[in-house]
């Protein structure tokens, strides 16, 4: 069964009309997801008892590197299914990954260095959250230059599949790098086990967002999946199908 | 101070905050246009791929 769910969803006709019809089905929901997390966040949430309203940055820097980290290893488990399956539709989605990816982490870089600028006295400092996060977004770059520089479609997909997958270790370096060492940056306050460190005014907003904001991604790669797909494409029958529904 | 503009002084933050918030909605705007121009781009170059094909079936 599994097997055939596997098959379907790596057609490229069956994928292409699939993302067509649930690009709105998460665009929307992100839409109200995002309003209500802007209005639970801006003006219902209380200010902090010690950052005060310098706080409210968390609801947009959070689900910016909350998308960071998803969108990489969205990405690098695509590549690797596109490199051991030779599945065409799995690496148009890594592919369709990157500038999404890129863009998020520059956002939760820069959002980050203006929130640590009131409450740490400085833009940047070379720590271990700050240096492994910048790195990600080299790693992007990295990908989407070493793609850029392949002019042929299914060598730049292999090749820059091996750098995906490679750059995946940094992942859980970012993620536990405010544990592992001693680092300027906060905690997790939400994702980590047991219970959030945080009163349900200030979470319930951030936790809209961050739903938010990954609906907002899938919608972003179903559409930039599609186009993906149909540059793969040889097949004059579908592609004239999938042409005309659109 | 009245209701806005408290509101929007945000305890003195107002320097930090609101641009991390502009940001956010240039960003997010930017990918919105930029996923449409490039299913539109691929479709585009997928037309004239098909075309290419009519006239090569057709001589």
């Amino acid at each position: 069964m599994a097997w055939v769910w596997f098959h379907k969803f790596g057609s490229p006709p069956h994928f292409y009309r699939l993302a067509t019809q649930l690009t709105p089905w998460f665009g929307w929901p992100a839409l109200l997801l995002g309003i209500a997390g802007l209005i639970g966040g801006l003006g219902l949430a209380p200010p902090d008892y010690q950052q005060g309203d310098g706080f409210r940055i968390i609801y947009v820097h959070a689900p910016a590197a909350w998308l960071s980290l998803m969108v990489y290893t969205v990405m690098a488990a695509s590549a690797a299914v596109g490199l051991i399956w030779r599945m065409n539709v799995a690496h148009a989605v890594a592919a369709s990954c990157a500038p999404i990816g890129a863009s998020f982490t520059a956002l939760a870089l820069v959002t980050g260095m203006l929130w640590g600028r009131p409450m740490w006295g400085t833009y940047w400092e070379w720590d271990p959250r700050l240096t492994s996060e910048l790195l990600l977004l080299f790693l992007y770059l990295g990908y989407m230059g070493l793609r850029n520089a392949i002019d042929d479609l299914a060598r730049a997909d292999r090749a820059s599949a091996v750098l995906a997958i490679v750059g995946v270790v940094n992942v859980p370096i970012i993620h536990y790098s405010v544990t592992w060492w001693n680092s300027l940056h906060q905690a997790p306050s939400v994702m980590k086990f047991g219970r959030p460190t945080m009163p349900a005014s200030m979470l319930v907003p951030l936790l809209l967002m961050l739903a938010g904001f990954t609906l907002y991604f899938i919608a972003l790669l179903l559409t930039r999946a599609r186009g993906e797909v149909l540059r793969r494409e040889r097949n004059a029958r579908w592609m004239l199908e999938a042409l005309e529904r659109t | 101070m009245s209701g806005i503009a408290h509101f929007l002084a945000m305890g003195g933050y107002a320097v930090y905050l609101w641009p991390c918030y502009g940001l956010t909605a240039l960003v997010v705007g930017i990918n919105f246009a930029s996923a449409r121009r490039s299913l539109r781009l691929a479709q585009r170059d997928a037309r004239r791929r098909l075309e290419t094909l009519k006239v090569v079936a057709s001589s």
